[in-house]
């Protein structure tokens, strides 16, 4: 044992192994559906019922067969949701980023009633519109449609607040003048300059933007009708369908194929994520 | 010779230009919109002319004093939220005191926050179309465990039963934003100036003694904006009620949301109803924002404002005695 001349009491052991015990248990909280998901995936249904196993089997093929002939298509919906996430993610942190530069860099008349404003609507759910919002879409056609899944995060009032804060911490306007003295326009000097120095806040609200906007599923529940434009998450409603009463292997590699993408981009960018969860908390 | 400086203000109204027009086009316009179909008689499928009601808030008081399932939802919503609260923050919140304690040392935070977050991180609905497996009647994961554990003899039927339904819905909840809450948490004990914690150990102070008279004094802004946050968040839950049991047994998991979506989208074409029942939450929403609002309103800022304006007065005075 590591020898402690100030002397770690007995107390302060027990106390740190209660810490971790209690960590242990909550990690395994943390992976052990996922865990039985995947394994599940790989189960045919009688093998499911008849017990917990926590180790997977060969069904894996037959499963997806199953899967697939009932009208779950995973490589179209994986496409509908990537086509309006990363749309959704690049206009979101464009604009929001243009936006803060405008309320930081320029003194202009409304410039403080403009934050107040973003301050206002920042929490105005979606919800609360959605039936006008329908209505609206339905009378311009633009039901089934990725346009009022994509426009609408040009204004993303919580990422212009974010972007403005940081902002506010790092961009030193002497850049700007010397781009002006440099005979640079304004909007050159965004796009050349400003932007490229914003990237780490880009980055992080770009994981964060595209994440909601992959896992939102109000919106295109009630927007899209036709099977071929469903979203991952619509999809997910299908397994909760008639169709898979009784087929629990399917409805497990359905689930494990949504959840796979998700899982891969957060083992990849966690630590980002972590960081930018942390610095989304920080607000002052 | 000096130039007279140009003027860069219009700017400021250009690069703003595309948010507003986005915000008044996709929330604003829809916003109004949903608020004047709560006063009409929009409804089915097929778009006919809408007149506005007689009472023209006939649908508001059909809402609050005869609509049982409506009343219900906004009980089982703000029931869903606080059970799953209390919890969240009060284990957000001993996990913080642990990882912050240095006397602690904790190992393995970085792998810890990143496990104990990743459910956030998840499609909502593809978690709760897990759990209602998980959950299966009367063959499936969680019986067999319950079975393999000893605790039960028979299988048993948990979606079945109010109480276990709900505190399913809630435990999800409580899973997927615990981790969120800690991180959040962590960072703000991090940001509080190291001194106060020297001159308490040097004081003496214990573990306890530091956490509730030193660290959670300071936290105090960001657990009121963790509060509010996830009660406008708990005021939209959607998803996990929606996917676990379509609000189901009996409307024990019936949540806002799920109510303006059914009337709306499954078969009614209530529109009008719908609109109206929006609208009250909208009100609800913009209650607890302008709380955080005025919770997260720039002290300083004010204090000296207040005083600019005071001085102002004052030598508006004393240039009026002047003359």
């Amino acid at each position: 044992m590591n020898p402690n001349p100030k002397g770690e009491t007995v107390t302060r052991r027990i106390n740190k192994t209660i810490v971790y015990i209690v960590c242990i248990f909550l990690a395994v909280l943390s992976i052990f559906p996922f865990w039985i998901m995947f394994v599940n995936a790989t189960r045919s249904t009688a093998e499911i019922q008849s017990g917990l196993s926590l180790l997977p089997s060969s069904h894996m093929m037959s499963n997806l067969r199953v899967l697939l002939d009932k009208s779950f298509d995973p490589i179209q919906g994986f496409l509908n949701s990537f086509i309006i996430s990363s749309s959704a993610t690049i206009l979101t942190v464009y604009f929001s980023s243009l936006s803060a530069y405008g309320l930081v860099t320029y003194d202009w008349k409304l410039r403080k009633p403009f934050f107040t404003f973003i301050l206002c609507v920042m929490m105005i759910p979606s919800q609360a519109s959605a039936i006008g919002f329908y209505q609206f879409m339905y009378k311009i056609h633009w039901t089934n449609s990725f346009l009022p899944l994509i426009l609408p995060a040009i204004a993303a009032p919580a990422v212009v607040f974010f972007m403005r804060q940081y902002l506010l911490a790092t961009l030193s306007l002497e850049i700007v003048e010397a781009a002006r003295v440099d005979g640079s326009g304004e909007f050159k000097t965004f796009n050349r300059i400003i932007l490229p120095l914003m990237m780490p806040a880009v980055a992080t609200q770009a994981i964060f933007a595209f994440v909601a906007n992959w896992n939102n599923l109000f919106m295109p529940l009630i927007l899209l009708t036709q099977k071929e434009k469903y979203t991952m998450p619509v999809m997910v409603s299908l397994l909760r369908g008639d169709i898979y009463k009784m087929e629990f292997g399917s409805i497990y590699m359905g689930l494990a194929l949504t959840a796979l993408p998700l899982f891969v981009v957060y083992f990849l960018l966690s630590r980002y994520i972590i960081a930018g969860v942390a610095l989304g908390g920080v607000k002052e | 010779m000096r130039r007279k400086g140009v003027s860069y203000a219009k700017f400021g109204y250009i690069f703003t230009f595309p948010f507003v027009l986005a915000f008044l086009i996709f929330s604003l316009y829809p916003i109004l919109y949903t608020a004047v179909i709560g006063f009409t008689d929009m409804q089915g499928l097929i778009p006919k002319p809408i007149h506005f009601l007689d009472n023209p808030f006939q649908n508001f008081k059909d809402l609050l004093f005869d609509n049982v399932s409506f009343r219900k939802s906004l009980i089982n919503t703000g029931l869903l939220w606080i059970i799953n609260f209390i919890p969240q923050i009060a284990l957000a919140l001993l996990l913080t005191a642990w990882f912050t304690n240095k006397r602690l040392n904790i190992k393995g935070q970085g792998a810890f926050k990143v496990l104990l977050y990743m459910p956030n991180i998840i499609t909502a609905g593809t978690i709760a179309v897990l759990f209602s497996s998980l959950f299966a009647y009367p063959m499936g994961p969680m019986n067999s465990l319950f079975e393999l554990m000893g605790w039960s003899d028979a299988p048993i039927f948990f979606l079945q039963d109010k109480t276990t339904a709900r505190g399913i819905v809630a435990f999800i909840q409580f899973w997927m934003w615990y981790g969120n809450t800690m991180i959040i948490l962590v960072a703000g004990v991090m940001g509080i100036n190291p001194a106060l914690f020297e001159s308490a150990a040097i004081d003496g102070a214990n573990g306890f003694q530091t956490f509730f008279r030193i660290t959670l004094p300071s936290l105090r802004t960001i657990l009121l904006f963790t509060l509010i946050t996830s009660m406008i968040g708990g005021l939209t839950m959607f998803d996990i009620p929606q996917l676990f049991l379509a609000g189901g047994p009996d409307d024990s998991t019936l949540t806002t949301s799920m109510f303006i979506y059914g009337q709306a989208f499954k078969g009614s074409y209530m529109y009008n109803r719908a609109a109206a029942a929006s609208m009250i939450m909208f009100v609800i929403a913009a209650v607890l924002s302008s709380l955080v609002f005025y919770l997260m309103r720039d002290r300083d800022a004010e204090k000296l404002k207040k005083a600019e304006k005071t001085y102002r007065k004052a030598a508006k005075a004393s240039a009026a005695r002047e003359v």
